[in-house]
């Protein structure tokens, strides 16, 4: 066993000396696997920072939120869209919402709400000679603070007897009270919102970034308030925060129980509409990004063969070019496995090379694309570990022909070799 | 007795044709003893070294080194014995020519797993003694033709082999590099060692103990030459 590990100390230093002897064969040579590694660790780097974004933006979604719509969450891909079953399908109503809050013991809160666009710019929101970027606008009830765990930082938020009485109160996120307001204290300025007189009563905490994204972009208003305003259709967006993170799943049963009487859908057929959690929309993405992972591990592998069938070809030259060092070697009395060794380690540490330049090309690359673009780029540990493994695999496997050549060598024909 | 051959043959098939280049050799060599084995080309003498150097197997007979019969063994086991017991040292030097003359002589211990600082301690001894110690970090294609052979010499040296086995030493070297070579050949002779040395030249022959012409793949006549050299030829 010390004569083995000896060996492999020896073995690497060789094989490095060869590597600087021959510095621009060699990096030639190990190009594909660089690409292939770099590749990998870039993308894995990028796919990763934007996994921690939009988990983080899923989980600012309110931890533990159940959402009720008329469709199942789907990832559109090119054309298709819903069907004629879907389309027809009835509207989950501000009538449901109340229900599920009367009637689902598992229920905390419920929060219906819906959202505004002002055709054909947006949203206008003034005060005085100041206007907001085209913020969202949503009609809201008490509820949605504790739902979606967006409370009053400054002020306080809508209430019951906004929503009662209807009143021209607002709620304004960070961006629009800094837009409107950048020097004075918005609380119970009145302001502008396309044209309505609104009465500042509130200003929401601050939501971090997505994707470099502010989230701070909206206001809210009482959702009765909203409803005479923009009597549009009855549809809206509801979001269910269950009694605790253990009930999560009898709340689900329960409004699903609930929503199929109510929509007099019969035992035999499926739900004509979707109840789903944060969970969910987490896992739909991580298929999203399996398919990016297997397009990638696809490119990585043939940049690798081709690296590999590269590695091949320069080993065998090697192993020509150097018949006379092999017959030396064996005259002092080097065994076949001695030989065998040599080259595949040589191989091995001609693509483990290419894996660690990969690496840190890939690395730097991540590195880069997340200084100047919005997303973040993690480096993780596996697939360094990873790639690394795989560009010395690439190197023991295609070095198995070249150093088995070399091995065989007769002594006494390898000293003669011009 | 470190050396013995019983009725040694080599065949080779090249093509149709079969061509016996060693024919029957029975020689014994004692420990101790410094032997040339001379012989115009073609007369097997390559052949010859290649079997007693252990670097190939015979086709018949039998030969004991030092004790073991290794006429028959597998390529692994021969390895093992060329590392062990024997110090070579060709024509042409092979050399490894990207090393350092440190590098290079330290070979031979890589393949016997000696540790890296005592092969380090071995090659500067062996360097030592050929009267290089002040070249160990030129490589070859810096040294001069002489100090190359004296970098393998100390190569085969460095392993305290039972046998030294050299194959025309000074057939790329100038007279009087050559004879500077043989000088050192014949002091590690007085030393102990046991050297054998193939060539086809006399002069070079002479200054062993013992000569056997070879002709056609045989020992023709065994010569003892010491009296020459007593002489003070």
């Amino acid at each position: 066993m010390k004569v083995q590990l000896l060996h492999l100390k020896d073995s690497i230093q060789m094989a490095w000396f060869t590597m600087r002897t021959h510095k621009m064969r060699s990096f030639l040579t190990i190009l594909g696997v660089l690409v292939g590694v770099a590749a990998v660790i870039g993308m894995v780097a990028i796919v990763q920072g934007l996994n921690k974004s939009m988990a983080a933006q899923i989980e600012s979604l309110g931890a533990n939120v159940i959402y009720v719509s008329r469709f199942e969450p789907q990832v559109q891909v090119g054309g298709g869209g819903r069907s004629e079953e879907e389309r027809k399908r009835k509207y989950i109503t501000f009538e449901d919402a109340m229900a599920i809050k009367e009637l689902c013991p598992a229920v905390e809160a419920v929060s219906p709400e819906k959202y505004w666009w002002q055709e054909p710019d947006g949203n206008q929101v003034k005060y005085r000679d100041k206007e907001a970027r085209n913020p969202q606008l949503g009609g809201v009830v008490p509820e949605y603070a504790v739902v979606n765990n967006c409370f009053a930082s400054e002020g306080r938020f809508v209430t019951d007897s906004d929503i009662n009485f209807k009143t021209y109160v607002c709620v304004l996120g960070v961006d629009v009270a800094e837009a409107l307001f950048p020097h004075a204290d918005p609380i119970g300025k009145q302001i502008l919102v396309n044209n309505n007189r609104f009465i500042v009563v509130g200003v929401a905490e601050k939501k971090p970034a997505f994707l470099g994204y502010s989230q701070n972009n909206y206001l809210l208003i009482p959702f009765t308030t909203y409803r005479k305003i923009y009597s549009s259709s009855e549809s809206v967006w509801l979001a269910v925060k269950p009694k605790s993170k253990a009930g999560i799943e009898a709340a689900t049963d329960q409004i699903t129980q609930l929503l199929r009487l109510r929509r007099g859908v019969p035992y035999d057929k499926e739900n004509d509409f979707a109840v789903f959690t944060q969970d969910y929309l987490m896992d739909m993405y991580r298929s999203i990004t399996g398919v990016a992972y297997l397009v990638m591990i696809v490119i990585s592998s043939i940049a690798l063969l081709v690296g590999g069938v590269g590695v091949m070809n320069i080993m065998l030259v090697s192993v020509t070019e150097r018949t006379r060092e092999i017959g030396i070697r064996k005259a002092l009395g080097a065994k076949r496995r001695n030989i065998l060794w040599q080259f595949l380690i040589e191989a091995m540490t001609l693509t483990g090379t290419g894996g660690i330049m990969g690496i840190i090309f890939g690395a730097a690359l991540g590195i880069f694309v997340g200084a100047v673009t919005p997303l973040s780029a993690t480096i993780s540990l596996w697939s360094v570990i990873v790639g690394f493994s795989f560009s010395v695999s690439v190197g023991l496997f295609f070095g198995i022909y070249p150093a088995t050549r070399a091995a065989k060598l007769d002594p006494i024909e390898a000293l003669r070799y011009e | 007795m470190l050396i013995k051959t019983v009725d040694l043959w080599k065949t080779y098939t090249v093509g149709t044709e079969t061509i016996h280049a060693v024919q029957g050799v029975s020689v014994e060599i004692e420990k101790g003893e410094y032997v040339a084995i001379m012989g115009p080309s073609g007369s097997g003498k390559s052949t010859l070294m290649n079997l007693i150097g252990c670097l190939d197997s015979p086709t018949r007979g039998e030969y004991h080194l030092n004790g073991r019969r290794v006429s028959a063994m597998s390529d692994d086991e021969l390895a093992y014995i060329r590392n062990k017991e024997i110090g070579f040292v060709f024509q042409t030097f092979n050399l490894l020519p990207r090393a350092s003359a440190l590098h290079n002589v330290e070979l031979p211990l890589i393949y016997n797993g000696t540790s890296s600082g005592e092969r380090i301690r071995k090659a500067k001894e062996a360097l030592k003694t050929v009267d290089l110690e002040d070249r160990m970090t030129h490589r070859p294609n810096e040294l001069s033709g002489g100090q190359r052979q004296r970098v393998a010499l100390a190569r085969a040296l460095v392993n305290n082999p039972a046998l030294i086995l050299a194959d025309e030493p000074t057939g790329n070297l100038d007279t009087a590099t050559g004879a500077e070579i043989m000088e050192l050949f014949g002091r590690l002779h007085r030393e102990g060692n046991t050297i054998i040395i193939v060539t086809h030249e006399r002069d070079i022959a002479i200054y062993a103990d013992r000569i056997f012409y070879l002709r056609d793949g045989k020992v023709e006549k065994e010569e003892d030459v010491r009296h020459i050299k007593n002489s003070g030829n």
